[in-house]
């Protein structure tokens, strides 16, 4: 269990530091850009609202920045993040609530469909060398080396315009109204499949790489030459001895990683209007939101370390090394 | 024990000689490593066999290619090993059969129910990830696909007390044995089919003094209990000694002398096992000078003609740089046909017949 | 953005776990090793090809915005006119050059990915090494550092200081992708220097009472060399992609050109719907082409410094025709005519 305490002390520090970040980088700035925000919408905002934004930015400059940094602290427990301007008035949450949905099930679910082929893949081809399935390896060069947003503009033009067999944007058809219906849980799988196949061609050639680089190591570990030198089935050898230890570094890996991975797939949501976190942070760059942005930032960080314990919990039931008894 | 294997019978001849039967036999075997153009040279025509119940040792420096040739004769050499000619017989119910030539299926049939292996360092040598109990079982499972679960599970229990490790501990993950405890466990898995032949690749090594004993015993026990002929292998040659029935010395990718281990502790006849006997004091009998030998072993990448010992060699002569010595009887009267060493001072034909001056076999390699 | 650093640090961090070539035995075999694998690198086709698209690309980031046919700013009357021989790469709806637009383009691109790849690697040296040789509090505060910055998703975090700052110049974002980027490879040259630091070697000139900073200086760095540049190499990739991303989303200056603003004006234009295909496609290749230049020569680094990862290294063809297929398990045998020669040989002897 040290394990789990260790990575737990881990994770309340960098929720620290992600808290501490988006409190110190709005003071670290020149300009007041919120404060031009707040003067511009001075009529329609209410004085606690005024007063909330005050405590975000740091624009009380009477306070001194342990008093700010307190008030801060206290704001965000309580689950203010401020007012959006490119939604006015709605807050910085409700905002986020509303997108979070659809960034989790598109993005969680086409991160995890990456995760999963690109792990099978790459056990097959980093146990078979020297056949045709290196030839995958070139492939997942090229799609590591471009950036998400492009293929999607690609697939767009490919299977929205070109050949229309799927909608340009959007998570669902606009004339449904949103129930559980069969209609309406349709059409949000129907447009979520351009997008998300485009996140797990455009992320799975990483996972490849890795679980592959993953299995020409551990396939040269003594247990794996016992298990061949016990007459075990082929299969029983590549799964169960060499991918069974080539996953954990994978797993910890996805962890580390995922950060980079959900930082891709956020601008794929611009790319094809996918209504989650990612497109409002664009248009928050766009209206120049500050709030909403500050507001993103914390609750993606958030998200991923979400992932990231459960990544680690599954590291622990796959690895009983770490189960050692404290 | 000793005293059962040292009548003098013919070794190393077909069975229609009569005397004991082989189990395994390695031919002409080459090994090397690399595919390239200039690939090292491993294994350069290795006989070898190996009879039904014996303990036969392999000795020799570290990098004399005595891991690769048990490797290569399983065909668990890893890349880049390469088997370039040779075979491998072994001899089952059913009449030889050639591992080297033997069809994919059939030959993960044959293992560990033919010959099982327990590798150098028991550190790596099992799964991490599973419990050992699960490791011991799926070996079972594998080549009797018809036992149940809990008969399995019973054998893996009576596997582990065997070689004196409580039941219960069948549940353990590796990382919570001591090596001594894995290096058991891996011997009662390659127990588990009950093998005709037990491989052991510096079983010992890893392993302190005290334990290194008892496993020692613990495996010259359950020879004499279950019957299977086992290959040692070691760079200590006094283990060697004390539990093998034969000793072969490897030196450079080949075999250079073999004999019964009493032979070749009390009489060898190559210079290079005379300088690995005088690396360690004698445990018995009467005391020796220690000198050790000289110098490294030659990079197999670029050996020299002749004979690869002739640089560490206190007895080379011109015929060494020249000619290459093979395996064949020691000439020194007395020596039974069994015995063979590749070194010139006992080839005085082949040095002849290189038109070059014989030299008599110093008295050090001619004790009686 | 991409998984860029998942496939390339992993290998690299397998690289570290694996035996450094040319680290092991003494000092004085260590340089004769080091020229041998240097000729190595320069002979492996992946990294040789990596490197000569590179150098293309630096010649057109220094001469890019001379050799423009037009001003990528001028307006003109040709408005969205498709690849000709007056445009190469077509139009906008200004009327402007897309081919003109990403030549000069090239430069602010290949200046802050050289930039951030610099200062990124410089602290990932100072956090990585510092961390793999002092060992203890310090490496575990220097480690929960490198790992915070990791965790912490790295587009959003540029996006809330880069959307903050006033005029967000090329050095500024060099100085934001460096500081976003540089973790991935402290954490592969911490890993490096640990089994470094108890080589023989550095053991040796411990006991000889060297001081620590000439430990770390004449014997550690040099061989690190390899893992620096490979991680220097993934971190401009991560630069490159990022900045490109920036600019796509509009977070820096729309009016400075690279290839990012480019598809950001193509995006922001409905070129997809407008089928403008020479408007966004060119510029992706582009990113795709420099991209995997550096990918090829990460690869090539990789091999050099992992062998394992050669796969089957040159010969693969050759192997292939001899029907020899490297496998674990099943060592190969080759069936060769001269065995059948030999069998005759022997009945013959018999």
């Amino acid at each position: 269990m040290r394990f789990l305490v260790r990575r737990g002390i881990f994770y309340v520090i960098t929720a620290w530091a992600a808290v501490t970040l988006n409190f110190l980088i709005p003071r670290a700035q020149q300009g007041d850009p919120v404060q031009a925000l707040i003067n511009r919408y001075q009529g329609s905002l209410s004085t606690d609202a005024v007063q909330s934004l005050y405590v975000l930015f740091g624009l009380d400059k009477q306070t001194s920045l342990w008093d700010q940094y307190v008030q801060y602290w206290d704001q965000i427990l309580h689950g203010d993040l401020g007012t959006s301007f490119a939604f006015f008035p709605t807050p910085v949450t409700t905002v986020i609530a509303q997108g979070l949905p659809w960034t989790i099930g598109l993005v969680g679910a086409a991160t995890v469909i990456a995760v999963v082929l690109g792990t099978l893949v790459g056990v097959l081809i980093g146990w078979r060398r020297g056949t045709w399935a290196d030839g995958v390896l070139p492939v997942t060069t090229f799609f590591s080396a471009v950036p998400y947003f492009w293929l999607g503009l690609i697939a767009i033009a490919i299977f929205a315009i070109a050949w229309p067999v799927f909608p340009l944007g959007g998570a669902y058809d606009n004339a449904l109204v949103p129930t559980w219906s069969w209609d309406f849980v349709g059409s949000v799988l129907y447009h979520a499949i351009l997008p998300a196949a485009t996140i797990v061609l455009a992320s799975v050639s990483g996972w490849i790489l890795g679980m592959r680089n993953m299995m020409v190591t551990v396939t040269s570990e003594d247990y794996v030459t016992v298990a061949q030198a016990k007459g075990l089935p082929e299969r029983l050898v590549m799964f169960g001895y060499a991918a069974r230890n080539a996953v954990l570094p994978q797993v910890s890996g996805f962890a580390l990683s995922l950060g980079f991975v959900v930082s891709g797939t956020l601008v794929m949501e611009l790319v094809f209007s996918y209504p989650g976190v990612g497109l409002e942070l664009f248009q928050a760059i766009g209206g120049h939101d500050y709030p909403l942005m500050q507001g993103i930032f914390l609750v993606i960080t958030f998200a991923v370390l979400l992932a990231n314990i459960l990544a680690d919990l599954a590291y622990v039931l796959l690895d009983p090394r770490t189960r050692q008894e404290a | 024990m000793s005293a059962r294997t040292q009548t003098l019978e013919p070794v190393a001849t077909p069975p229609s000689r009569g005397g004991r039967r082989p189990v395994l036999e390695i031919k002409d075997l080459h090994v090397s490593y690399g595919y390239g153009e200039d690939p090292v040279q491993a294994l350069r025509g290795v006989d070898l066999t190996l009879h039904e119940g014996e303990v036969l040792g392999l000795a020799g420096e570290s990098g004399c290619g005595k891991s690769t040739l048990v490797y290569a004769a399983t065909r668990l050499l890893p890349p880049p090993g390469l088997i370039t000619a040779g075979e491998v017989l072994f001899h089952g119910a059913d009449g030889p059969v050639d591992i080297l030539r033997m069809p994919e299926p059939a030959l993960r049939a044959s293992r560990w129910q033919d010959t099982a292996i327990v590798f150098q360092g028991a550190m790596n040598s099992l799964n991490p990830v599973h419990r050992v109990g699960r490791q011991i079982m799926d070996v079972i499972q594998a080549h009797r696909p018809r036992s149940t679960r809990a008969e399995r599970l019973d054998r893996a229990r009576e596997l582990m007390e065997m070689v004196g490790i409580a039941a219960d501990r069948v549940s353990a993950y590796p990382h919570q044995l001591s090596g001594g405890m894995r290096q058991r466990v891996m011997i009662a898995m390659a127990l588990a089919l009950e093998p005709r032949v037990l491989i052991m690749d510096e079983p010992t090594t890893a392993l302190d003094v005290v334990m290194q004993r008892q496993i020692v015993e613990q495996i010259v026990d359950l020879r004499d209990r279950l019957g299977f002929s086992v290959v040692f292998i070691t760079h200590d040659v006094s283990l060697l000694v004390e539990i093998a029935d034969r000793i072969a010395i490897m030196y450079a990718g080949e075999i250079v002398e073999e004999a019964t281990a009493d032979e070749v502790y009390r009489r060898p006849r190559h210079p290079y096992s005379h300088g690995l006997l005088s690396s360690f004091p004698a445990l018995r009998g009467p005391k020796r000078p220690l000198t050790g030998i000289p110098g490294s072993p030659p990079d197999l990448r670029a050996l020299p003609s002749g004979c690869p010992f002739r640089d560490r060699c206190a007895f080379a002569f011109d015929a060494c740089a020249v000619v290459r010595p093979e395996l064949g009887p020691p000439a020194v009267p007395g020596d039974g046909p069994e015995r063979s060493v590749a070194c010139l001072r006992h080839d005085a034909a082949a040095v002849a017949a290189a038109g070059l001056e014989p030299q008599p076999v110093p008295e050090e390699l001619a004790v009686r | 953005m991409s998984t860029m650093p998942v496939g390339a640090a992993d290998s690299a961090a397998e690289a570290a776990a694996a035996d450094v070539p040319g680290s092991e035995g003494d000092g004085s075999s260590a340089p004769r090793a080091a020229t041998r694998q240097r000729l190595a690198f320069v002979r492996s086709g992946k990294a040789m090809t990596g490197l000569v698209i590179l150098v293309v690309f630096a010649v057109l980031a220094v001469v890019g915005p001379w050799i423009a046919p037009q001003d990528p700013d001028e307006i003109t009357a040709d408005l969205l006119l498709g690849p000709s021989g007056a445009h190469w790469l077509g139009t906008d709806q200004l009327g402007r050059d897309v081919f003109s637009q990403l030549l000069v383009g090239t430069r602010s691109v290949l200046l802050v990915g050289v930039l951030a790849g610099v200062i990124a690697t410089v602290l990932a040296i100072l956090v990585g090494v510092s961390a793999g040789f002092l060992g203890g509090v310090a490496d575990e505060v220097l480690s929960a550092l490198s790992n915070i910055f990791l965790v912490i998703p790295a587009l959003p975090l540029m996006i809330i200081i880069v959307g903050q700052a006033p005029h967000a110049g090329n050095l500024l974002v060099a100085a934001i992708l460096a500081l976003t980027g540089w973790a991935w490879g402290a954490r592969v040259l911490r890993a490096q220097t640990m089994s470094l630091r108890r080589r023989d070697f550095v053991e040796a000139a411990r006991a000889n009472g060297e001081r620590t900073a000439r430990i770390v200086w004449f014997e550690t760095l040099p061989n690190l060399t390899a893992i620096i540049a490979s991680s220097f190499v993934s971190t401009v990739t991560f630069a490159v992609l990022s900045q490109v991303t920036l600019a796509f989303i509009g977070v820096t200056p729309v009016d400075d050109w690279s290839w990012g603003t480019v598809l950001y004006w193509a995006q922001a234009n409905q070129a997809l719907s407008l089928g403008a295909w020479w408007w966004f496609v060119p510029a992706g290749l582009l990113i795709a082409l420099l991209g995997m230049a550096l990918t090829l020569i990460n690869f090539g680094i990789d091999e050099f410094v992992n062998p394992r990862l050669r796969s089957a290294g040159v010969s693969a063809r050759s192997m292939r025709r001899r029907e020899i297929r490297p496998r674990i398990g099943f060592t190969a045998v080759v069936k060769d005519a001269p065995r059948s020669m030999r069998e005759h040989h022997q009945e013959a002897q018999r």
